[in-house]
């Protein structure tokens, strides 16, 4: 009857016929990626910042960009990407079936999803953590002060489970308001039915921003209730296209840490140092040991940027939502960016 | 040539078996033994190789998670639960919140429904248009869009829980839902629950008796005024007798919600106007049919007897029409039943709700939509056994 029954049928079909044994084999999503010229991108069904289509239905965002450089990277043009929305609760399964190679959905890493869920995260592109936001003619200060509160939480979330551990380690009650639709969970909320939105404090950010019908009549609580290390996720025992992944985040970092841009990247071309001749193909190597062009990482930073013009773009100081770096600085500048070495 | 045409006749005359791939016996046990070995193999092949991919890109198996804590919340609950209790204990708060609207609403549209149905064959002109109206508008909209405008409009018009609406004392209507007064638990409302039976059983036994004392004298007797003087009076003697121990639990607002009493969410509510309107509009049509249905000779002669129009309508008219109503009927039921999980749209935590959740939480898609069918299909066909229980009970019995 439900669109979810047919999904959940959808679902444990692609698990039959995803891969039978006979066809298809773990670790081959690159070559798959390949041959199909065109990448598969699992992305939210709308945060503003991370994955929102603009009005002309193009894709932009900071998760948008991790699959465009992953794009560019293998293929040397950053449109080959296929984006598929998917909610909080699709986007597993629609993962583990193959219906997306990769999810780059601001999605939390946690060890069961590690595990039990049989997924791989790659690098943190953004440390997040959850927050509340209020009405402020409610008069609340704190999120201690919400005992209960009827708090808006989108289901299958790590938000969700956080929201029932806080208040219950604070010995204080609340009564969940779950739909999986953001756009009604967003609607319940502004139409008061909600005392209080709890997601990652970006997410809350981006709402507030984008679908307040007057920003400045909500505001976010200090306090920050859990660490939400958002990352990119592909499907476990597929270590060759997860390495490929692993690596194009790195070298968004890297490329940031180097003061390559994507304005200045055909001059760096020309630069002396070993490490950014290694990492944009000067020196080959790199790109063979992926299994890609020498020029991945020169194609990415061409036509994506760096992680900081990608955060500044998308979240920053460039973009309605302004937030600041934070913990995503660089880790020369008191930050959590951390790049492997390219070598 | 003779010993040919004797062979010949005596084949006309008992023909021989023909070879077996032309013999229909054979033919038709080999067929249906090939169609369910395919179907067998099919099964076998498509558990198998579900286990293997799942095996394969090492996704959890198995059903040992209901024991695991759920660690989340859920809206509102029939049972006692809490964040930490297990996943077998949320799908049961999902099950009781699903059973509970789905109960409900079957017993509310049957009656709206019925209602609807008459109007729509009444003579008079207004009601019967007006009945007419509400049928094809609420059969002809998907019932998705209607729980949205319910919900919608729940949420909009009602106030906020600080300026909440008090129609009655202690009763206070929000955008929170409507909260009101429960008496406080307490032994004397056991005794009553007793009473109430002892009401129920005895205007039975009282039926019976006045049925056969009608058949055999022709006295009638006011069974339906005894029976509920009995069934509301009885809980009613015991709660005075008690000396009226009971306190009620009264809402207060605390903080920005109301705590104590009662509440009913909006989103219940607009779930159970959705189903229940909905349901409603092809009852009352199923009911007009089935009353159609009955012979108008049938009135008539009831007339002739001197029937009263409602002593016609239920001891002439609606048990024959019940015949008609009932196969159909046990339908909607199924519907609304189905229809309820599409809770998840506006968030009352149904069953398909937690498990939704659960299944996200747990990464084990399989089993949970697996339980999820399995509960659907064991309420569907209790619903369908105890309503062809009930349709045998009615049925025309020929001698």
């Amino acid at each position: 009857m439900s669109v979810k029954w047919l999904a959940g049928i959808a679902v444990a079909l692609g698990l039959v016929l995803a891969g039978t044994p006979l066809v298809a084999n773990a670790g081959q999503t690159l070559d798959k990626v390949k041959q199909a010229g065109m990448l598969v991108c699992g992305v939210s069904t709308g945060v503003a910042g991370f994955s929102q289509p603009d009005n002309q239905g193009n894709y932009a965002g900071l998760d948008v960009d991790i699959c465009k450089a992953v794009a560019a990277a293998m293929f040397g043009d950053a449109t080959k990407v296929k984006y598929v929305p998917l909610t909080a609760q699709q986007r597993f399964t629609a993962l583990q079936s193959g219906e997306v190679d990769i999810l780059a959905r601001n999605t939390t890493w946690t060890l069961q999803r590690d595990t039990d869920l049989g997924l791989d995260f790659a690098p943190v592109v953004y440390y997040d953590g959850q927050g509340f936001m209020v009405g402020k003619k409610l008069g609340v200060k704190s999120a201690k002060e919400l005992n209960g509160a009827t708090v808006c939480v989108q289901p299958g979330t790590t938000t969700e489970l956080n929201l029932a551990d806080y208040f219950r380690a604070n010995q204080i009650s609340f009564k969940p308001l779950v739909i999986e639709k953001l756009d009604e969970l967003v609607a319940a909320f502004f139409s008061g039915r909600c005392d209080a939105f709890t997601t990652d404090r970006s997410g809350l950010a981006a709402i507030r921003v984008s679908r307040a019908p007057n920003p400045d009549d909500y505001m976010i609580l200090p306090e920050i209730i859990s660490k939400e290390p958002l990352a990119p996720a592909v499907r476990q025992g597929d270590d060759q296209f997860h390495d490929v992944v692993d690596w194009v985040i790195y070298a968004l970092i890297q490329a940031e840490e180097k003061g390559i841009t994507s304005k200045n990247v055909d001059d760096q071309l020309k630069s002396e140092d070993p490490d950014v001749k290694r990492m944009l193909g000067v020196t080959p190597g790199m790109g063979k040991s992926l299994g890609l062009d020498e020029k991945w990482a020169y194609n990415e930073i061409k036509m994506v940027g760096n992680y900081g013009e990608i955060f500044d773009r998308n979240v920053g100081q460039g973009s309605p939502l302004k937030l600041d770096r934070g913990k995503n600085d660089l880790w020369t500048k008191g930050g959590l960016m951390y790049a492997m070495p390219i070598r | 040539m003779a010993s040919d045409t004797a062979a010949s006749s005596a084949n006309v005359l008992r023909p021989k078996r023909p070879p077996p791939w032309n013999d229909p016996a054979v033919r038709g046990i080999v067929f249906q033994v090939l169609f369910v070995a395919a179907v067998v193999a099919l099964g076998i092949f498509l558990v198998h190789n579900t286990m293997a991919n799942m095996e394969r890109q090492h996704i959890a198996t198995g059903f040992g998670f209901l024991g695991r804590e759920a660690a989340f919340g859920i809206g509102e609950s029939l049972i006692p639960y809490s964040p930490a209790d297990t996943y077998a204990r949320a799908f049961l708060v999902g099950l009781t919140n699903t059973l509970y609207v789905a109960v409900l609403g079957i017993i509310l549209a049957t009656l709206l429904g019925t209602l609807m149905g008459l109007a729509r064959l009444s003579s008079n002109w207004l009601i019967r248009k007006l009945a007419q109206i509400y049928v094809e508008t609420f059969r002809n909209i998907p019932l998705a869009l209607q729980l949205f405008f319910w919900w919608g409009t729940l949420r909009y018009v009602a106030p906020a829980a600080r300026q909440a609406w008090q129609p009655l004392p202690d009763v206070f209507v929000s955008n929170r839902g409507v909260t009101f007064p429960v008496p406080q638990s307490h032994p004397v409302l056991l005794w009553m629950l007793v009473a109430f039976v002892v009401g129920v059983a005895a205007t039975w036994l009282i039926r019976r008796w006045a049925r056969a004392r009608q058949m055999r004298t022709g006295q009638p007797f006011p069974t339906g005024w005894t029976g509920l003087g009995l069934i509301i009076g009885l809980p009613v003697l015991v709660l005075l007798a008690a000396g009226m121990p009971l306190h009620l639990d009264i809402p207060h607002l605390q903080g920005f919600n109301f705590s104590g009493g009662n509440t009913v969410s909006p989103e219940f509510t607009a779930l159970l106007m959705g189903l229940v309107i909905y349901t409603g509009a092809f009852i009352a049509e199923i009911v007009r049919s089935g009353i159609l249905a009955v012979n108008w000779g049938q009135s008539e002669a009831a007339m002739a007897l001197g029937l009263s129009a409602g002593q016609r309508m239920r001891l002439v008219v609606l048990p024959q029409a019940l015949r008609v109503i009932i196969p159909p009927v046990t339908s909607q039921y199924l519907n609304l039943t189905k229809n309820s999980s599409l809770a998840v749209i506006i968030g009352y935590p149904d069953l398909v709700s937690v498990a939704n959740t659960t299944i996200n939480q747990t990464g084990q898609a399989v089993e949970g939509i697996s339980l999820i069918m399995a509960v659907y299909l064991a309420i569907s066909l209790t619903i369908s056994l105890s309503m062809n229980l009930y349709n045998r009970a009615v049925a025309l019995i020929e001698r």
